[in-house]
């Protein structure tokens, strides 16, 4: 007697997967560490790792606290591990790593249901909470080539020194070394070459669409040249700054917390360009990026509600279906 | 109009048709015993006509169609009728069959008589295509002669034949396509003859080259016939997306071809009718692709209506590694099967056997909202959304995201990365909400 399943169709599946999906993150993700590490030392690689490890061992420990399936195997942890430690000052202490991470799975991710049903980017919402409790440890910068150990010194970022908020008067660093990554600010953001890169691998593997991150980019590109006081080229400078380039491309990108249709993404982007821009030249801070983002996040719902893609056949007067 | 016609959405499984696309199609063994469904269409199931122990011919109407939308059955060979009883049938139902024992004659039905499409008239081609029994034959099986009423306010000004067969596995139409061309136009003609309609197409996807080239110069002598091809991607094949990739109309939601002066035939189903015009033979035979992993030799077999599945396996060498997963149709929309002993009907277009390895499923995980089914929607659905509706029980949510509009090609369920049921759910949920209407009403 022979036995055949029988499950409903299609019978065939894709490739893909969540967990593939979540490893090009990652891979997508080593270039900019790689361009940290050589920047700022290998103490940051210890605060990726501690991040990741974190991470998971949160997520670990919850879902068999939970008694729930264990879904480490996905990767998500991995990511939300390594993008934290990418939103910390090169000169964060480990602990920083730790309780941001532990954040960041437990109360933004898993309390809500788990992956997919977190309504904020859970490294950026755990990146507001932990700048808020500490704000002085969020905000030490440490130039490239000091030890990140001993230096007791902060330095600003790049957009700081724009700003006037701190070190009034220093020197604005040069193109190239914003572009390759030689200033001050977080582990993950400063090199945009190197996020560029793997943002280009995410885009070449569609994991990521062009929408969000370009209109984001272009939005804040646009207002920044208009309203702000540094002209064109100001405006084209500061793109590489405050981590635009890894919110456009890693953050804002991130699905649950995403419009699903495309006129909600491009919606989304400009939004988050629109903040952005307003926060950087009026606002107190002097980077946006975070808060722009979390923003647009808890706005997608409705986003998603009011930009449903136009139905095939869609007759204006309703019609019953027979 | 030119080529590469397509529409928004869709997706690219692999075609997996090399295994069969170059084999001629061959006559399968007409077995001892066929068990032929008195219901191989959508609308009511015939009356037989015949009795346990009656002798039967070739061709002979065997079931009388109830109401209009119904078409009549015959026997595909010459014998004695066995029994009429309850049998499983390749879509999930069980029915009443007429199992015949084959004499090996095929003592053909007198009544049969060849005509020309010349001296027949509209209506006399429309009775001959009702009374042959053709219904739809790229699977949904709808009776033609129903298809072919369209009622009077209804202008048709567009005959389109889909030649798509976009998938996976299934090389039926294609061969058909390389091998009677004739047939396929000849039936094209009939159609347009009976609706009175003087514009058709042949849509064919460009992964089939060869039968663009075969049906273009077949056409070339027609008038008024443009072969025309279309970007290979699933569901190409599918009514509305194939009327829009080729004229650009919208069937509207809830609305059929006839509403926007279409009318959509698979190439099968012409090449049926004009068998049935030119020889008067009724529909009692029909190409099956039989592939997959599993079966020993891949094959397009010519197979009469109501050889059982283990029969047409047997005649391609049975199989060498045992079968997870038996399909009728094709991967996409096809019907997994829990038997062998199961006839082949007028709408089984394949038989598929698939090995542990293909018949794998990932497990279901969470839904990360990626919205790539919402990007491959062919009707620009939300397919998490109504998922996650039907998975609640809110069906009336799911109504008001207009689940009704969903043509079930399966879409949403091959992309989702999580492999999530979105299209079982969604299947779940119009069920349930029709059931409501119904109640309501």
């Amino acid at each position: 007697m022979n036995l055949f399943t029988v499950s409903s169709s299609p019978h065939i599946r894709s490739k893909e997967s969540t967990s593939r999906i979540m490893l090009d993150v990652v891979i997508a993700l080593i270039p900019a560490g790689i361009a940290s590490v050589y920047f700022y030392g290998v103490g940051v690689l210890w605060i990726m790792l501690v991040s990741i490890g974190s991470a998971v061992l949160t997520e670990y420990l919850l879902q068999k606290f939970m008694k729930k399936p264990v879904t480490i195997d996905d990767f998500s942890a991995v990511v939300t591990g390594l993008l934290l430690a990418y939103n910390l000052p090169s000169g964060a202490p480990w602990w920083l790593a730790v309780i941001g991470s532990v954040v960041a799975i437990a109360l933004v991710k898993h309390v809500f249901g788990g992956l997919g049903h977190n309504f904020m980017n859970p490294a950026l919402a755990a990146r507001a909470i932990l700048l808020a409790a500490w704000p002085v440890r969020m905000t030490s910068w440490v130039l490239p080539g000091a030890d990140a150990a001993t230096s007791a010194t902060t330095s600003a970022t790049p957009l700081a020194i724009l700003k006037g908020t701190e070190a009034v008067g220093a020197q604005l660093p040069s193109f190239m070394d914003v572009f390759l990554g030689n200033i001050g600010g977080t582990i993950g953001e400063v090199s945009s070459i190197a996020l560029l890169i793997g943002a280009a691998y995410l885009l070449a593997r569609k994991v990521i669409g062009w929408r969000i991150p370009l209109t984001y980019i272009a939005t804040t590109f646009v207002l920044t040249a208009l309203l702000g006081e540094d002209g064109l080229y100001g405006a084209f400078y500061q793109i590489f700054l405050g981590g635009l380039i890894l919110g456009a491309f890693y953050m804002a990108t991130d699905y649950s917390t995403s419009p699903v249709t495309p006129k909600g993404q491009i919606i989304m982007g400009i939004g988050c360009g629109v903040l952005t821009a307003i926060i950087r030249i009026y606002g107190g801070y002097p980077e946006g990026v975070s808060y722009s983002i979390l923003l647009m996040n808890v706005v997608t719902p409705l986003i998603d509600k009011y930009t449903m893609p136009k139905r095939f056949g869609e007759v204006k007067a309703h019609v019953r279906n027979r | 109009m030119g080529n590469n016609l397509s529409f928004a959405g869709g997706i690219h499984p692999p075609h997996s048709k090399y295994c069969t696309e170059g084999k001629k199609v061959e006559l399968c063994r007409v077995p001892d015993i066929v068990r032929i469904p008195l219901q191989q269409h959508m609308g009511a199931p015939c009356e037989a006509l015949v009795k346990p122990g009656d002798k039967v011919k070739l061709g002979q109407k065997i079931g009388r169609p109830k109401g209009f939308v119904s078409a009549p059955v015959h026997s595909s060979v010459s014998g004695i009728v066995q029994s009429i009883e309850a049998a499983d049938q390749p879509n999930g139902t069980r029915g009443l069959a007429v199992v015949i024992r084959n004499d090996g004659e095929d003592t053909p039905e007198e009544s049969m008589r060849p005509g020309k499409l010349e001296q027949l008239s509209a209506e006399e081609l429309k009775d001959i295509v009702m009374e042959s029994g053709i219904v739809g034959m790229g699977g949904a099986a709808f009776p033609t002669h129903v298809k072919l009423s369209p009622p009077p306010e209804k202008t048709i000004d567009t005959v389109i034949l889909n030649g798509a067969e976009c998938e996976p596995f299934l090389t039926c139409d294609t061969r058909l396509m390389l091998e009677n061309p004739e047939d396929i136009l000849y039936g094209l003609k009939v159609i347009m003859k009976i609706l009175g309609v003087s514009n058709a197409y042949i849509g064919i996807e460009d992964n089939k080259p060869e039968a663009v080239r075969t049906m273009s110069s077949a056409a070339e002598k027609e008038t008024g016939v443009q072969v025309v091809g279309l970007r290979t991607k699933y569901p190409q094949g599918a009514e509305k997306q194939l009327i829009y990739a080729i004229t650009g109309r919208q069937v509207p939601s809830g609305g059929l071809p006839m509403d926007i002066g279409a009318v959509v035939n698979n190439v099968g189903t012409a090449a049926a009718i004009a068998h049935a015009v030119r020889t008067g033979e009724p529909l009692i035979q029909r190409i099956v692709t039989v592939s997959g992993g599993a079966v020993s030799e891949p094959k397009n077999l010519l197979v009469r209506i109501g050889t059982s599945f283990r029969d047409v396996i047997d005649f391609c060498g049975g199989w060498e590694e045992e079968p997870a997963k038996i399909i009728s149709g094709g991967p996409m929309m096809g019907i997994a099967q829990h038997t062998l002993d199961v006839p082949v009907t007028k709408g089984t277009s394949g038989i598929l056997l698939f090995t542990e390895k293909e018949a794998a499923m990932p497990e279901a995980s969470n839904c990360i909202r990626c919205g790539r089914c919402v990007s491959v929607c062919p009707i620009h659905l939300m397919p998490l959304f109504l998922s996650a509706q039907s998975l609640k029980g809110n069906y009336e949510e799911a109504d008001k995201l207009h689940a009704l509009d969903c043509i079930e090609c399966g879409s949403c369920s091959f992309i989702c990365p999580a492999a999530r049921p979105l299209l079982q759910s969604i299947c779940v949920a119009k069920k349930e909400i029709l059931a409501a209407r119904k109640r309501n009403a």
